[in-house]
């Protein structure tokens, strides 16, 4: 058991409960604050390579809507008949959701433990020496970036929130969406976020998974820069082309 | 030139107490002198007017020891890089400026009195696990272990942590991330430190976080560090950890 008073007597709070969960590996593993780092990392890597994916994808935008819509078709008859329709398309659905649930529950527990940590703050003005805006703001992009996650789906992927939705026809429902100045501006204002987001947590998680080397440190930060930087200008471009009439 | 300085400093006199800012004129304080020694002169003609001194952790005034450390400013040891509060000298200041003066601030760190704060959460931790086993007895002859030069020398980085605890107060989550990483690195990169490698980074890295936040790869600690210790070692530290926990997971399964 840990000392809950200090040698000087006086009250520490413990920030945990003590003990072990003997037998449950990954359950004792996850409680660790840097095994939940590692968690956030780990599941922060699909979605990366997701939104890269994405954003290439849509890149067919600009080939014209029988492109777009036939490469969605193509995702959702990919191995089939091995596979049945959107078979391949919900495998990854299953990796991302699981990915967003462990980042979310990591991130919302990590906050809680690090509030407790420090219940008082410095009173004089300037409290940050170093730490990058990116950084500073992780939890609200986050939370706004999530909550746009969920508009996007009910737009693009089921059509709840969009005003002439017509399945399977990609090309329209980008256009019509996009045409909208509010909706665009909601798009760009979030993968702006999304950016940011990417900016801190691309660097990051070389940190958290202990990927350093001398040799390499400087590319971290550069590629962190460059993947935040090449998918906020490609998914951006969507709306701005539709709204300038590059794409109608 | 002398300096005239208004100073708000944080006096509590108890842990239970609850402390509150109280304003000081200090006037007629010599370029020449260090941050403590203006205290000093303050605590000094406080004393004169029956007034209790603020109190103040101080030892070797070299910036050695780690016993100093109040946040200045906002900034854990003041505005200069790579140096203590100790060494930080009135000249870097200007007449008529208002110098606000806090205690280390994290959970960890309950204030004692004043500016002084109970650091032992920091002696904990390297109590779980910074030492060796190995017997060390007599001086040894220089060469008998073989240490790579990249090694000591990043070994030497690691030991040149004072323990001061300026990364838990520079820290927006109240973590000792740097301090912890440099406790377990400076015997982790060393041969001495092989038998207990990843029982000590298990250990250390448990004790800590029992008092302490996390790290969100802020790196203030590395801007605020006196020693200028790089947040490379947290890197370090958290590689060992991962992988101190899937060997610890095999030897489990040994032990039944
Ligand atoms: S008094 Fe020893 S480091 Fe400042």
């Amino acid at each position: 058991m840990q000392p809950s008073k200090s040698e000087r007597g006086v009250r520490i709070p413990l920030l945990r409960k003590p003990g072990a969960i003997p037998g449950m590996w990954a359950l004792e593993f996850y409680r660790s604050n840097v095994g939940k780092k590692a968690v956030m990392a780990i599941s922060g890597i699909p979605l990366l390579l997701y939104v890269f994916v994405h954003m290439l994808g849509n890149l067919k935008l600009y080939q014209g809507a029988e492109e777009i819509n036939a490469y969605a078709e193509w995702l959702r008859f990919i191995a089939y008949p091995g596979l049945p329709e959107g078979g391949a398309v919900w495998a990854l659905r299953v990796v991302l959701i699981v990915s967003f649930a462990l980042h979310i529950h990591a991130a919302v527990s990590l906050t809680i433990a690090n509030r407790k940590a420090r219940p008082q703050g410095y009173q004089s003005k300037r409290e940050y020496a170093v730490a990058s805006y990116a950084a500073r703001t992780m939890r609200w992009s986050g939370v706004i970036v999530g909550v746009f996650v969920v508009y996007h789906i009910l737009h693009f992927t089921t059509g709840h929130a969009h005003q002439d939705f017509i399945e399977h026809d990609v090309y329209h429902n980008m256009v019509t969406a996009f045409s909208s100045y509010p909706v665009s501006a909601v798009y760009i204002v979030a993968n702006l976020l999304l950016g940011l987001h990417i900016y801190h947590g691309a660097w990051s998680l070389f940190q958290s998974l202990g990927w350093n080397n001398r040799r390499f440190n400087p590319w971290r930060r550069s590629f962190a820069t460059a993947f935040a930087a090449i998918i906020v200008i490609g998914n951006i471009s969507f709306p701005i082309a539709v709204l300038t009439g590059i794409v109608d | 030139m002398a300096l005239n300085l208004t100073l708000r400093v944080w006096r509590q006199a108890r842990p239970e107490a609850t402390g509150r800012f109280e304003t000081y004129e200090a006037t007629d304080i010599s370029e020449d002198s260090s941050f403590l020694e203006m205290l000093d002169v303050v605590n000094e003609r406080l004393s004169d007017d029956g007034e209790e001194p603020i109190a103040f952790d101080h030892d070797c005034r070299e910036g050695i020891c780690g016993s100093c450390g109040v946040v200045i400013n906002g900034r854990p040891h003041g505005p200069l890089e790579r140096t203590t509060t100790c060494q930080l000298h009135m000249r870097h200041f200007t007449s008529g400026d208002t110098i606000t003066i806090e205690p280390w601030r994290a959970s960890a760190f309950p204030v004692l009195r004043d500016l002084v704060v109970d650091r032992s959460t920091l002696d904990g931790i390297v109590q779980a696990g910074g030492y060796v086993t190995a017997p060390t007895g007599a001086a040894r002859d220089a060469n008998s272990i073989l240490v790579p030069k990249s090694a000591s020398d990043t070994a030497m980085d690691a030991a040149e942590c004072i323990g001061c605890g300026a990364c838990v107060a520079a820290c927006p989550n109240g973590a000792a991330q740097l301090f912890t990483a440099a406790k377990v690195s400076h015997l982790n990169l060393l041969p001495q430190g092989q038998p207990e490698r990843w029982s000590r980074v298990s250990d250390m890295v448990d004790r800590m976080e029992d008092y302490f936040g996390s790290c969100t790869n802020y790196t203030e600690c590395e801007a605020a560090c006196p020693k200028g210790i790089s947040v490379d070692f947290i890197a370090m530290m958290n590689k060992d950890y991962l992988k101190a926990r899937f060997k610890d997971r095999r030897r489990q399964g040994q032990s039944g």
